[in-house]
C-alpha cells in the first residue's frame, strides 16, 4: 500500500511537471501567468490552512508575512547598483545596500525572516483566542504595512521596489507549491498535526491530554509563516514591482475565501480553492468589460468581480459551512476505493 | 508648546474620542451579546456618511431632516445585516460566525463601490458648523464641541434604555447568559435585533459626525475608524457600555496628543492604536472596566 501511494505520488508529480512542460512550451504568455499565480496561491493557501483549518485559529495576518518575505527576497536580488538607483529620497541601511544573493537563497531568506516575525509575535498573539485572536493578527498585518510605508530606508516607503529580476516561472511556483504541500501534509499526518487537531476540537480536552498549546500552535504558525514568507518573495519575482499597498487585507481576504470554499481543515481542499479562485478571477473578468450581444452591449461593472467573491464567501459559509472537501482529502487510497470518497465528509 | 495649543490638542482629541465612542458602543453591545466582532459595524459608518449625502443632494433634504433619516436607514441596515448573516449561524461554530462577519464587511464595501465608484465625495456640512467660536486665544469650531456633546446625550439616553427599561432588562439578561435567558421565554431574535438597532443608530451618528469633521466620503472610510473603535471597546472593558465610551475618549485623546507632542510618530498613528491593543490584551485583558469574560486559553 505504501510503496504504491509513493509511486502512485512519483507518477502524479511527473505528469503534472509534464503538462507544466507542455504549458510552458505550447501556451500563450496569459496561461503561463495563470499557472505561475495558480502555483503561488496553492502554497499560500496550503500554508494558510495549516493555521486556520488545522488549529483552528482564525488568524487573519498572512498578508504580514507576505509582506516581509517579498521584501526580504526583493532586496536580496537586487543588485546594489540597482537599490542604490531606486532609494533617491533615503539611502538603504547597511548591510542591507550591499548584500546581494541568487534568487534560491533570497526566497529561504524571505521565509525565514517571516517564520522568525511569526515566533516574535506569537507570545502576544496566542495569549488569546478566537475574535480577539482575529483582531490582533489583523492587527499585526496592519502594523507591517504601516511599517513598510514609514521605514523608508528599509523599503523605500511608498515608492516600494521596482524593477526586480522576473524571476518566478513555472518551475519555481509550482515546484514550491509541491513541496510545501508535501511538507504540510506530512506535518498534519504527524503526531504534531494530531495533537494541532485536538487543539482545533477542544483545547481544554487535549491540555488534559498533556498536549502543550501553546508550542504546538507556535510550530505551525512558524511553518505557516515560512511558507507565506516564500511566496511572497515568489510573488514579488512574478509582479517585478512591489510597494506597501501590495499585500493588504484583502490579500488575507482572498486566502480566507480560498480555505472556506476549500473545506476549512482540508489540504486538498486548500489546492482546490486556490485552483477554482485563480481561474475564476480571470474568468469573471467578463463581468468587469463589456459584453457585446451584436444587437446590445451590457456595460461592464468594473469592481463586480470582489462584490461575486464576497457574496460567495457569504453563501459557503451559511448554506454550505463544510466547502467543497470538508474536512476530507483526496488520497490515493480514497480515489481506489470509488469516488465514495467524497461523500464521506465529516460534519464538524 | 503653549498653554493654549495644548488645550486645542486636548478639545481635538476630545472630539474625535467621542466618535470612536460612539462606534465603540456598537461593538461592546454586540459583542456582549453574541460574542461576535461585527467587522461590517465600520462599514455602517460609510452607510450612514451616504445615505446623509444621498438624502441632502438627491432629495434635497435640509439637514436636520436629512441625518436623522441617515441614521434610521443604517438602523434597519443593521437588523437587515444581523438577519441575513448572522441569525443563520446562531449554532454554528464561533469561527464561521466571524467568517460570516468578515464576508458581510466585504460585501458592503465593494457593493458601494460598484454602485457608488470609488472617487471620494464631497460631504454638504451645514455652514451652522462651520462657524468659529473664540474663548480668549482658543478658536474653536462649532463641530469640535458638537460631537462630544452629542455623544453624552446620545450616552445619556441609551444608559437609559439599556438599565431602565423591559428590553434593556432583556437585553443586560442575554449577556449574562444567552440560555438561561431563552429558558426566560424572552425572544432572543428580537433582543438581538434590538440590540442591532442600537448599536447601529450609535454608528450612524458617529458616520455622519466623522464625515462632517473629514468631509471625503468613500467606500472603504469605515474600515479605519472601525478598527479602531474595537480597540477603544476593548480598552474599556469589552461588554461595558460606559468602558467603550471611556476607552473611545482615552483613544483619541492619546492618538492626538501622541502625534501633537513627538509630530515624528505622525506616520505610525494607525500603529500606535493596535500597540495599545496588544498591550492591553497582554496586561490587562479585560480593559479598564470590564467584567473578567474575555475569551482566553
Amino acid at each position: 500500500m505504501k510503496n504504491r501511494n509513493l509511486i502512485l505520488n512519483i507518477l502524479g508529480i511527473s505528469a503534472l511537471f509534464g503538462v507544466l512542460r507542455l504549458f510552458e512550451a505550447y501556451g500563450s504568455e496569459y496561461q503561463v501567468r495563470i499557472l505561475d499565480n495558480m502555483g503561488v496561491f496553492i502554497t499560500l493557501a496550503v500554508s494558510y490552512n495549516l493555521v486556520v483549518g488545522v488549529c483552528g485559529q482564525l488568524h487573519l495576518g498572512p498578508n504580514a508575512f507576505i509582506t516581509i518575505g517579498a521584501y526580504t527576497s526583493a532586496l536580496l536580488t537586487m543588485s546594489p547598483a540597482e537599490k542604490q538607483m531606486s532609494f533617491i529620497i533615503t539611502p538603504l541601511v547597511w548591510p542591507l545596500n550591499v548584500l546581494h544573493a541568487p534568487f534560491a537563497l533570497s526566497l529561504v531568506a524571505g521565509g525565514v525572516m517571516a517564520a522568525l516575525f511569526a515566533f516574535l509575535i506569537s507570545f502576544p498573539v496566542f495569549r488569546v483566542r478566537g475574535d480577539y485572536l482575529a483582531i490582533v493578527t489583523l492587527g499585526f498585518g496592519e502594523v507591517v504595512r504601516v511599517l513598510a510605508n514609514a521605514l523608508q530606508s528599509v523599503t523605500n516607503g511608498p515608492l516600494g521596489l521596482k524593477g526586480l529580476p522576473p524571476r518566478t516561472n513555472l518551475w519555481w511556483s509550482w515546484g514550491i507549491a509541491v513541496l510545501t504541500t508535501l511538507l504540510v501534509v506530512k506535518l498534519i499526518n504527524s503526531s504534531y498535526g494530531r495533537a494541532m487537531k485536538a487543539i482545533r476540537e477542544d483545547e481544554t480536552a487535549a491540555k488534559a491530554m498533556g498536549i502543550d498549546p501553546f508550542r504546538h500552535l507556535v510550530l505551525a504558525f512558524m511553518v505557516s509563516a515560512f511558507f507565506s514568507g516564500v511566496s511572497g518573495g515568489l510573488l514579488a519575482h512574478l509582479i517585478t514591482t512591489i510597494s506597501p499597498t501590495l499585500f493588504t487585507f484583502f490579500l488575507t481576504f482572498n486566502l480566507l475565501m480560498i480555505i472556506v470554499v476549500g473545506g476549512l481543515g482540508s489540504t486538498t481542499g486548500a489546492i482546490v480553492g486556490a485552483v477554482l479562485f485563480t481561474w475564476g478571477s480571470e474568468a469573471l473578468r467578463v463581468v468587469e468589460s463589456d459584453m457585446n450581444f451584436g444587437l446590445f452591449t451590457i456595460p461592464g461593472i468594473p469592481g463586480m468581480r470582489m462584490v461575486l467573491f464576497s457574496l460567495i464567501l457569504l453563501l459557503v459559509i451559511i448554506f454550505a459551512r463544510h466547502g467543497v472537501m470538508g474536512r476530507g482529502e483526496i488520497t490515493w487510497n480514497r480515489i481506489a476505493s470509488g469516488w465514495g470518497a467524497l461523500a464521506g465528509r465529516k460534519s464538524a | 508648546m503653549t498653554a493654549t495649543i495644548f488645550l486645542q490638542q486636548i478639545i481635538n482629541g476630545a472630539s474625535l474620542g467621542s466618535l470612536y465612542a460612539l462606534v465603540a458602543i456598537g461593538y461592546t453591545m454586540v459583542y456582549g451579546i453574541l460574542r461576535l466582532i461585527n467587522f461590517a459595524h465600520g462599514d455602517l459608518l460609510m452607510f450612514a456618511a451616504y445615505a446623509a449625502i444621498y438624502g441632502s443632494t438627491l432629495f434635497s433634504l435640509p439637514w436636520f431632516i436629512s441625518f436623522p433619516l441617515a441614521v434610521v436607514a443604517t438602523a434597519a441596515m443593521g437588523i437587515l445585516l444581523d438577519r441575513a448573516a448572522y441569525r443563520p449561524l446562531r449554532d454554528a461554530p464561533r469561527i464561521s460566525l466571524l467568517i460570516s462577519a468578515i464576508g458581510a464587511s466585504f460585501l458592503l464595501e465593494n457593493l458601494a463601490l460598484v454602485v457608488i465608484g470609488g472617487v471620494p465625495k464631497g460631504f454638504p456640512r451645514p455652514s451652522v458648523f462651520d462657524q468659529v467660536i473664540s474663548v480668549g486665544e482658543l478658536r474653536i469650531q462649532i463641530m469640535t464641541i458638537v460631537t462630544p456633546v452629542m455623544t453624552i446625550v446620545l450616552l445619556m439616553g441609551l444608559l437609559y434604555i439599556v438599565h431602565r427599561t423591559k428590553i434593556g432588562k432583556a437585553m443586560r439578561a442575554a449577556s449574562k447568559d444567552f440560555e438561561t435567558t431563552r429558558l426566560m421565554g424572552i425572544n432572543l431574535d428580537w433582543v438581538i435585533a434590538v440590540t442591532f438597532l442600537l448599536g447601529s443608530a450609535l454608528a450612524a451618528a458617529g458616520g455622519v459626525m466623522w464625515a462632517m469633521k473629514y468631509p471625503q466620503v468613500n467606500p472603504f472610510m469605515g474600515v479605519i475608524p472601525g478598527l479602531k473603535a474595537f480597540i477603544a471597546a476593548v480598552l474599556g472593558g469589552i461588554g461595558s457600555i460606559v468602558g467603550a465610551v471611556v476607552g473611545g475618549f482615552l483613544l483619541g485623546l492619546g492618538e492626538i496628543l501622541i502625534v501633537a507632542f513627538v509630530p515624528e510618530l505622525a506616520l505610525y498613528r494607525d500603529a500606535i492604536a493596535f500597540l495599545i491593543l496588544i498591550l492591553v490584551l497582554l496586561f490587562r485583558p479585560t480593559g479598564i472596566m470590564g467584567e473578567p469574560m474575555i475569551d482566553k486559553s
